[in-house]
C-alpha cells in the first residue's frame, strides 16, 4: 500500500489555480522530492497532504485514509517540519517537545523519554534547558525536526528544511535525514536546492505552474533531460556554434555561454572541444538536477 | 472545510490552553501585581479626590459612598481588559509573529479547537485577575464575603464574551497597530458608559439604551449584586445577554479566523 496516493489534486485560490490536477504516489520508506520554482505550487501541494489546506477537488489518501474525513488520524501519524519557525520562543528546548507531545495525547513519561532520545539524535542534549529564542538558525531547525518526530511519526514532511542554514548546519541536517531514511522512515521534501534533492531523494516530481512537468529518479531525469556529461564553454565562437549544430549535439546557447549535454562521458568529443574551442575557459563536469530544472522550467526570473 | 465544523471540536483544546498556561507561568509572578494594586490606586484616587465633590450615590435603593459604588465596577472592567487584551494583542502575536497556530495545525488539533482554547484561556486569565482583586476588596471591606466569590465564575463567563469579541477583531484586523480602533471606539466608550462610574439610571433614557448594548454593563450589574447586594436590572436578562454575546461573537470569531488562517 502506498503511504500517499494523490489523484487529480486541485487547489484554487479564488480564480488562481495553485495546483492544477496533479497525481502522485509515495511508497513506504521512500524519500520523495517535490521541486519547482517559487510559486509553482509546492507548499500548496504539501499543505493538502496534512490537511492544512482544504482540497478544491480530487482525492488525497494518506495511510489509505481520506484526508477530508480522517484528518485527525492521519495527522496523529505524521510529522511536519514547516518552512517557517513555528517553535514557541518563550519556552525551553525540552518544553517545546513536551508540549507538542500533548497535542498527540502522548503520555507524559513516554513523551519525556522520546524527547530525550530525539535531543540526543539531533545533538541538542546540552541545549535542552536553553530558551528557543536564544538558539541559532541551525539549532532551531534541528529542534523543529525533532519536534516533528515526537509523535512516533510514520511520515515526515519537510518543507524547505535547510533554507537559510549555513553549509555546516545544512550538512548536519542531511546527515540526520540519511540516518532516518536508513531506519525506513517515509519522507517528503520540498526544496529549491537541487543538490539537496539529488543527494536525498529516491524519486522526485518537478512542478511548474501547478502541474507536474517531470518525474522520476534523479539520475534518470538527468540522463533524460540533460546529460550524464556536460561541457560549459564561455564566450563561444561562431565556429563552435557551427560545430555544435553540424554534429547535432544537445545544447543550450545562452549567448555568453554554451552548454553541451552528452549522453555519456564522450572522450572523443571532450578532446575535440578541448583542443579546438577552449581558448578562454571550459568546464567539464557531470550533469546534475540543476541542469534538468533549468532546462525544464526556463532561466527567466519568476518573481 | 472552510466552514466552521462542530465535528472538529473536542476536548483536545485543553492542550492549547495548557500551552498558554505554561508560557504564562513564567511571567505570572510579575503580572499578578497588576490586579493586586490596581483597585487600591482607583479607590485612593476616587476616595481622596472625588468624594469631596460627590456626597453619595443612589443606586438600587441604597445610598452608597462613591468608592463603594465604584469598587465592584473595577472588578468588572479588570475582567474585560484582561480577556480582551489576551485575544487581541497576545493572540495576534501567537498567530502572526510566532506562527504558533500554524505549528499546532500540523498536529491532530483543528483550528476550531485552537480558537476555542484561546478564548477559554483568556477567560481563565480574567477570572484569576478578578480573584486576586476580590481578595483585596473583601479585605478592605468593599465586597461582601462569601457572596463576592460568585464574581469568579461570573468573570469566566463574561471573559468568554469579551475574549470572543477580541478574537473576532483579531480575525479581521490587518496589522497589530490597528487594534487602536476597536479599543478607542468600542472598549473605551464601553468602559466609561456601562454604569461603571455613574449609575445608568442617572442619565437620560436615550443614553441608557446604549449602555444596555454594552456587555460590560451587564457584567457590572451582576458584579454589584454579588459584591454589595443590590442591582438595577434583572439577573436573567444580564446573564442571557452575556451568553448571547458568547454565542454570536464566538461563532463570528471562528468564522473570520478560519478565513484568515486556512488557505
Amino acid at each position: 500500500m502506498n503511504i500517499i496516493e494523490a489523484r487529480n489534486l486541485v487547489k484554487k485560490f479564488d480564480d488562481f489555480t495553485a495546483v492544477d490536477s496533479i497525481s502522485f504516489g509515495v511508497d513506504r520508506g521512500q524519500f520523495f522530492g517535490i521541486l519547482g520554482p517559487n510559486g509553482a505550487g509546492k507548499t500548496s501541494a504539501v499543505r493538502m497532504i496534512y490537511g492544512f489546506s482544504p482540497i478544491t477537488s480530487g482525492n488525497m489518501e494518506v495511510f489509505g485514509l481520506d484526508i477530508n474525513t480522517d484528518w485527525r488520524t492521519i495527522r496523529s501519524r505524521l510529522g511536519v517540519c514547516q518552512q517557517e519557525n513555528t517553535l514557541d520562543p518563550d519556552l525551553t528546548v525540552e518544553q517545546n517537545l513536551w508540549l507538542y507531545a500533548r497535542y498527540f495525547e502522548m503520555d507524559k513519561k513516554k513523551a519525556r523519554e522520546r524527547a530525550g532520545d530525539l535531543l540526543l539524535f539531533f545533538a541538542l542534549k546540552n541545549k535542552r534547558q536553553a530558551k528557543v529564542m536564544e538558539l541559532s538558525g541551525g539549532l532551531a531547525r534541528r529542534l523543529q525536526l525533532a519536534r516533528a518526530l515526537m509523535a512516533e511519526t510514520e511520515l515526515l514532511i519537510l518543507d524547505e528544511p535547510t533554507t537559510g542554514l549555513d553549509p555546516q548546519s545544512r550538512h548536519q541536517v542531511w546527515d540526520r535525514l540519511f540516518e532516518l531514511k536508513k531506519r525506513g522512515l517515509t519522507m517528503i521534501l520540498t526544496t529549491h536546492y537541487m543538490d539537496e534533492a539529488e543527494v536525498l531523494c529516491d524519486r522526485i516530481i518537478i512542478l511548474d505552474h501547478g502541474r507536474i512537468i517531470a518525474e522520476g529518479r534523479p539520475a534518470g531525469l538527468i540522463e533524460k533531460h540533460a546529460g550524464k556529461s556536460v561541457i560549459e564553454i564561455k564566450v563561444p565562437s561562431e565556429e563552435l556554434k557551427a560545430f555544435v549544430r553540424e554534429k547535432g549535439l544537445k545544447h543550450d546557447d545562452l549567448g555568453e555561454l554554451i552548454i553541451i549535454y552528452a549522453e555519456k562521458h564522450d572522450h572523443e568529443l571532450e578532446k575535440v572541444v578541448r583542443e579546438r574551442f577552449c581558448m578562454d575557459s571550459c568546464l567539464f563536469r557531470s550533469g546534475n538536477l540543476e541542469d534538468v530544472f533549468l532546462r525544464l522550467t526556463g532561466r527567466e526570473l519568476r518573481e | 472545510m472552510m466552514h466552521v465544523r462542530l465535528s472538529a471540536v473536542s476536548l483536545r483544546f485543553r492542550h492549547v490552553w495548557f500551552r498558554n498556561f505554561t508560557t504564562y507561568r513564567r511571567i505570572w509572578k510579575v503580572n499578578f501585581f497588576v490586579p493586586l494594586f490596581e483597585p487600591a490606586f482607583y479607590i485612593m484616587a476616587f476616595g481622596l479626590g472625588f468624594s469631596g465633590l460627590i456626597g453619595g450615590v443612589d443606586y438600587g435603593g441604597m445610598r452608597l459612598e462613591y468608592t463603594q459604588f465604584m469598587a465592584p465596577a473595577l472588578v468588572a472592567t479588570a475582567c474585560m481588559w484582561n480577556s480582551f487584551f489576551e485575544t487581541t494583542y497576545a493572540s495576534f502575536v501567537r498567530m502572526y509573529y510566532q506562527k504558533t497556530f500554524d505549528g499546532i495545525l500540523a498536529t491532530p488539533l483543528s483550528l476550531e479547537e485552537v480558537i476555542i482554547a484561546e478564548i477559554v484561556w483568556a477567560a481563565s486569565k480574567a477570572s484569576a485577575a478578578v480573584a486576586i482583586m476580590l481578595a483585596v476588596l473583601v479585605s478592605i471591606g468593599y465586597a461582601n464575603f462569601p457572596e463576592a466569590l460568585m464574581c469568579i465564575p461570573l468573570a469566566f463567563l463574561a471573559g468568554l464574551a469579551f475574549a470572543s469579541i477580541g478574537m473576532f477583531f483579531t480575525g479581521i484586523i490587518p496589522t497589530i497597530d490597528m487594534f487602536n480602533l476597536p479599543i478607542f471606539l468600542f472598549i473605551t466608550p464601553m468602559f466609561l458608559f456601562s454604569g461603571t462610574f455613574f449609575p445608568v439610571s442617572s442619565i437620560p433614557d436615550w443614553a441608557g439604551i446604549f449602555s444596555l448594548l454594552f456587555p460590560l454593563f451587564h457584567l457590572v450589574e451582576l458584579t454589584r449584586l454579588f459584591c454589595i447586594g443590590t442591582m438595577e436590572s434583572s439577573i436573567t436578562f444580564n446573564l442571557t445577554y452575556l451568553v448571547a454575546c458568547i454565542l454570536v461573537f464566538g461563532y463570528l470569531a471562528l468564522r473570520v479566523m478560519k478565513r484568515r488562517i486556512i488557505k
